[in-house]
């Protein structure tokens, strides 16, 4: 009996490990394999190998010099879209939430199912017309145009999630502070912020990722190539020259995807609280 | 006695800040002031137009004209940017309504006060009392506007869109005018065959897909969860880290990657399947294989958040209630079923729901992998994996068929919106928010 159980569950065991090596293969496989053609001599997307016969850094060295790919200049765009977009846009959704969660005023409930449907509407669909709202006001082919449009759809998303990971700050820490003579700056600054930092975390990194994948709506707005972002610029090399230059946009595709990996290895911890403290209290 | 108040109210109609100029509040009345002589030069030119735009949406097109004997192409009304000035002026006339409502009631009610025998606020004391009781509702006034004219004026013109003839290849300014239709455009899409075939078999795709891939990544995530989180796994940390690797990489990285991997004559994928000595397959050019490669796809992307996402939630079981059942006889597999699945399930139905609405909306996982292909010559322009959101798209972007994009977009846009109020107002966190703390 004992012996039966312990053989049960060392098969238990041996099968886990052998399924979760299967999953591990298949999680890192692309991410590797993307990296490996990067150092591959030769420009075409077959191989005979996964591991190349020699490797070499000319791909990195041809993003970054030659003048049909300007990649130094569109990363240093995206850099500034994404952390100025990141900042506005995380100020917009905490103030937002902030009042949300801790106010009770007329229209509140109604001011959160319509945050909720908004976020609902395909965002493209309303492309042509902020297209034309920009160029209202002037602002075709400018930075300032993504930021303001990344930051001000900002609230639409995070919003609800913010809200409920402010719930779970107890409400009697404000009372104190309130009857300590706090005002509602005092609140915010002292209290909510502090205490939020995996939420805020969570959020600044979605921002921050936003500019760096979009490229539908970039792909609008930025006309000139020096303006580009890099999504921009990696959706046109993979869609003008289909596959005759695959290991130049795996070389880019690993200088986007590395710093954002490491800013996720960094913050993994305050990512899954903030993940899930915000969406899973039902 | 009621002088005051009625005298400030007449005032603050009669032009915005008199009222509070009479009521001695000189601050406040001048920025009212300023406001309201800002927009009326604003608007002078504007409201008229504005108003004749949006009923008329132009009336002259382009068209050649003689002057001085000499035949020359003149310019005529660009109905969409016609509309959309309208709808701008028209928002900001709004706005200036509101101001100009709020002005009068805030006048009459300074008034009231001051028959009442109390002094009227200075401007230090209103501003202290708007941070203290009308917080939230000033500190959402800069996000809101951002949604105003970012969300819900896009949101607007897209839906008066539906109801005009702006399509190509009759009806595209500058060259023509477009007019108003009414619901032409739904009764040719929902009715018309050749459209009404297109939509519903897109349609029926949108919802297997949905389904499909919300069911696929959840109930994934949940395994694997499991799995790692097993007595006697040992480096629960390290597993977690590896798997969480693909939600790490950027989407559209992946997408991309995934296109390439899967490509039927130099993806590795296709190579492997030769080693062992299988044929290849047609990932991405069978219809029947393509919807099978966008499903699996999406679980190597989705799967790693759910995971986590359910990982925290296991952390949040009790584990008395474990042992409670461990002492009563439990199997492992009574365990999950009794106590693990239906904890998961109560705390993450929220999620569960936005990821099936989400997935409708699903627009880069169909769009940047197949582009909706392979084509199917059956439909109207959309191929046999296009999603409803890639097919309107595809309407927009390479068709011009701008109102029948705006139309289904409306329809989706119906589903999706009344499917998640439904159940977000029904979740305990809407409900019952106060009875948490």
């Amino acid at each position: 009996m004992n012996i039966g159980r312990k053989l049960a569950n060392v098969v238990r065991l041996a099968v886990s490990y052998i399924i979760l090596i299967v999953l591990a293969v298949a999680a890192l496989y692309p991410a590797l394999w993307i990296l490996l053609a990067s150092f591959r001599p030769g420009k075409s997307l077959y191989s005979k190998t996964l591991i190349p016969e020699h490797f070499t850094l000319a791909h990195y060295k041809e993003l970054f010099t030659s003048p049909v790919y300007m990649f130094g200049t569109w990363y240093a765009n995206t850099l500034k879209i994404a952390v100025f977009s990141m900042l506005i846009g995380v100020v917009l959704t905490l103030l937002t939430s902030y009042a949300l969660s801790r106010f009770r005023f007329k229209s509140r409930k109604t001011t959160m199912s319509t945050l909720l449907i908004l976020g609902m509407f395909p965002g493209f669909m309303s492309m042509i017309a902020i297209y034309l709202l920009l160029k209202e006001f002037n602002l075709l082919d400018t930075h300032l145009a993504l930021i303001i449009v990344y930051a001000a759809g900002a609230p639409l998303g995070g919003t609800l999630i913010a809200k409920g990971f402010l719930d779970t700050i107890p409400r009697s820490l404000d009372e104190a502070a309130r009857i300590d003579g706090a005002s509602n700056f005092g609140i915010f600054a002292r209290i909510i912020l502090p205490l939020s930092r995996p939420m805020i975390t969570y959020m600044a990194l979605t921002q921050f990722v936003g500019p760096w994948v979009d490229f539908i709506f970039a792909k609008l707005v930025l006309r000139t190539k020096e303006n580009w972002t890099v999504a921009v610029g990696m959706w046109d090399m993979v869609n003008s020259q289909q596959n005759t230059n695959f290991t130049l946009f795996a070389a880019g595709a690993v200088m986007i995807s590395v710093p954002i990996m490491i800013l996720f290895g960094f913050l993994q911890r305050m990512l899954v609280d903030g993940l899930t403290a915000g969406a899973s209290k039902g | 006695m009621q002088r005051h108040r009625t005298r400030a109210a007449i005032l603050s109609t009669i032009f915005m800040g008199l009222g509070q100029i009479y009521n001695r509040q000189f601050i406040k009345g001048l920025i009212f002031l300023a406001v309201e002589a800002l927009s009326l030069i604003y608007f002078v030119n504007k409201l008229g137009r504005a108003f004749w735009g949006i009923f008329t949406l132009g009336d002259s097109p382009s068209r050649l004209e003689k002057v001085k004997g000499i035949a020359k192409m003149v310019p005529g009304d660009h109905s969409i940017v016609i509309l959309i000035e309208s709808l701008i002026t028209l928002m900001f006339f709004a706005i200036i309504l509101i101001a100009w409502y709020m002005n009068i009631r805030d006048a009459y009610k300074t008034g009231a006060e001051r028959e009442a025998g109390l002094e009227s606020n200075t401007f230090k004391q209103t501003v202290r009392y708007i941070l203290d009781y009308k917080f939230a509702q000033s500190f959402l006034i800069l996000p809101g506007m951002g949604i105003l004219f970012f969300t819900i004026m896009p949101i607007i013109f897209m839906i008066m869109l539906a109801f005009t003839n702006f399509a190509a290849p009759d009806h595209i300014p500058p060259a023509k005018l477009v007019d108003w239709v009414g619901f032409e455009t739904f009764r040719n899409l929902l009715f018309l065959k050749s459209w009404s075939h297109t939509f519903y078999g897109v349609l029926t795709w949108t919802i297997v897909w949905a389904v499909l891939s919300t069911v696929t990544t959840y109930f994934g995530g949940l395994l694997v969860a499991l799995l790692v989180n097993q007595r006697g796994i040992r480096f629960k940390g390290f597993w977690r880290i590896i798997l969480i690797v693909p939600y790490a990489v950027p989407q559209m990285i992946s997408l991309l990657l995934m296109r390439n991997l899967f490509n039927g004559q130099f993806g590795p994928i296709n190579q492997y399947l030769g080693y062992f000595g299988m044929g290849s397959l047609p990932w991405l050019t069978d219809p029947f294989w393509a919807k099978v490669t966008v499903i699996i796809v999406n679980m190597w992307v989705g799967i790693p958040v759910s995971m986590l996402l359910i990982m925290g939630v296991l952390t949040t079981i009790p584990r008395d209630m474990y042992e409670a059942a461990e002492v009563d006889g439990a199997t492992n597999y009574q365990k999950f079923r009794i106590i693990t699945l239906p904890m998961v399930l109560f705390s993450t139905a929220p999620t569960l729901i936005m990821q099936f609405a989400g997935n409708i909306n699903n627009f880069n996982a169909i769009y940047l992998l197949t582009g909706g292909n392979p084509v199917n010559g059956n439909y109207q322009y959309a191929g046999s994996t296009d999603l409803l959101v890639t097919w309107l798209y595809k309407l927009t972007a390479d068709q011009n068929k701008n109102n029948m994009a705006s139309a289904i977009g409306i329809i989706l846009f119906i589903i999706v919106a009344g499917f998640s109020l439904y159940n977000y107002r029904r979740t305990k966190s809407f409900k019952e928010e106060d009875m948490i703390q």
